[in-house]
C-alpha cells in the first residue's frame, strides 16, 4: 500500500501512527510531511528506521517550497508530480492518514 | 488507468487543493483518465465563484474550472455539505428558497453516491485533506 | 454492480471538527450500494464511539445513536485499535457499540485486504 502523509511529525502524531500501524509497503511524504524527510531533525532517526520496513519518498515541490531541498535524509527519494501518479497507480490501495 | 480524487479542504486554508490540482493535471499528463473529482467538508467551498483573491496569487476556483473544461472533467459538490456551508446552485436556490446561487462553472452538485460509485469505477481514489 | 472491500478509517475525535459525523454520513451511503464495509478506528477516532454523548450544551447534533444504526444497514464490522484504547485509558465496556478490538499491527494487515480506503 502507498501511505501518504501530509503533517509535520512535529505537529501531528499521523506519522508516528502510520508506521505504527502499516505492514510495510511506501510512504510518500507531501506538504508540511516532507520535514520528516530532512537531515538534522529529531525525527531523522525514526525515518531512517523505518526505511527497513518501508521505501520512503517525498514530494520535490513541496522540499522546495519550504527551502528544505539540499538537506534530504540519504534514502528518501524524492518525486514530482509524475512520480506521485506512478507511485498511486504501482500500489493496489492508497491511504491518506489525514 | 482511472483516477478519482476526494478533496475535503476549502481553498487557500489548506494546501490540499493544491496537491490534488497538482495531481490531477500529472494524472492527465500521464494519459490516465480521470473519473471523478469529488468535493466533501469543506472542500466544496473550492466551488463557489464569488472569491477574488489577490491578483498576484493562484486562483484555485477558476484553475478547477479551467481544468474541468479542458478535460471535460467531473468536478462533483457534495449536497448535504454544500448545503451545510452554503455552496448553491439554480437547484438548491429553489429547492431550499435562497436568494442567490453561486456556483462556479465545471461543478454540479450531488450525493454521496457519486463518492462511493467514484471508489467502485475509478482503478485509484485518492483523498486530500486535513 | 462490483463489490470492493472499503474500509473508512477514523483517527479524529468527535465535535471538536466535522470529520467523523460527516465519514459517518457516507458510511451510510455505502451501506446503500452494498459494498463490504468496515470501519477502523484508531487514534482520536476511538473517542467516537464513547457512549454517553450529551452534546445539548453544546447545541451540536449528536450522532451516538448512528453507531446502533450501523447493523440495520449490515455494516457490522467495527474495529478499534487496542493501543489507542489502552492509551486513552478507555476499555470497550465504554463503547456504545460492539467491536472487534485488533492491535494496531492486525490493524494494519486488515488495511493490505481493502480496496478503497476512505479518510476524512
Amino acid at each position: 500500500m502507498l501511505h501518504i502523509i501530509n503533517k509535520s511529525p512535529y505537529d501531528r502524531p499521523a506519522l508516528n501512527s502510520a508506521l505504527a500501524t502499516a505492514d510495510g509497503g511506501s510512504i510518500l511524504l507531501i506538504e508540511d510531511a516532507v520535514y520528516a524527510a530532512v537531515k538534522g531533525g529529531a525525527e531523522e532517526s525514526k525515518l531512517k528506521a523505518a526505511m527497513g520496513k518501508f521505501k520512503i519518498y517525498a514530494l520535490a515541490s513541496d522540499l522546495e517550497a519550504r527551502g528544505m531541498a539540499d538537506r534530504v535524509i540519504d534514502g528518501v527519494t524524492v518525486v514530482d508530480y509524475a512520480g506521485f501518479v506512478d507511485l498511486v497507480a504501482d500500489h493496489k490501495t492508497c491511504q491518506s492518514w489525514l | 488507468m482511472k483516477f478519482s480524487i476526494l478533496i475535503n479542504e476549502g481553498p487557500y486554508t489548506h494546501e490540499a487543493s493544491d496537491t490534488a490540482y497538482q495531481f490531477a493535471k500529472a494524472v492527465l499528463a500521464k494519459g490516465h483518465e480521470i473519473f471523478r473529482i469529488f468535493f466533501y467538508h469543506d472542500g466544496v467551498n473550492n466551488a463557489t465563484r464569488l472569491t477574488t483573491p489577490p491578483q498576484d496569487d493562484r486562483n484555485i476556483v477558476k484553475r478547477w474550472s479551467e481544468l474541468a473544461q479542458q478535460h471535460n472533467l467531473d468536478l462533483v459538490v457534495c449536497v448535504a455539505a454544500a448545503q451545510r456551508r452554503g455552496i448553491v446552485d439554480e437547484g438548491e436556490m429553489k429547492r431550499n428558497g435562497k436568494d442567490a446561487t453561486n456556483i462556479a462553472p465545471g461543478f454540479r452538485i450531488s450525493g454521496l453516491g457519486q463518492l462511493i460509485e467514484a471508489g467502485i469505477q475509478s482503478d485509484r481514489l485518492v483523498v486530500f485533506g486535513d | 454492480m462490483t463489490t470492493k472491500k472499503f474500509m473508512f478509517v477514523n483517527r479524529k475525535a468527535p465535535y471538536g471538527t466535522i470529520y467523523a459525523w460527516e465519514a459517518l454520513e457516507v458510511v451510510l451511503i455505502a451501506a446503500a450500494f452494498e459494498q463490504d464495509v468496515s470501519l477502523a478506528f484508531l487514534d482520536d477516532g476511538v473517542y467516537q464511539l464513547k457512549k454517553g454523548h450529551n452534546t445539548k450544551a453544546i447545541e451540536t447534533k449528536a450522532f451516538e445513536k448512528t453507531w446502533g444504526a450501523l447493523e440495520d444497514y449490515d455494516i457490522t464490522k467495527l474495529y478499534v485499535a487496542k493501543e489507542s484504547l489502552d492509551e486513552r485509558g478507555l476499555t470497550t465496556d465504554d463503547l456504545a457499540v460492539p467491536v472487534e478490538v485488533l492491535s494496531r499491527a492486525e490493524l494494519g494487515k486488515l488495511m493490505e485486504e481493502q480496496d478503497v480506503i476512505l479518510s476524512f
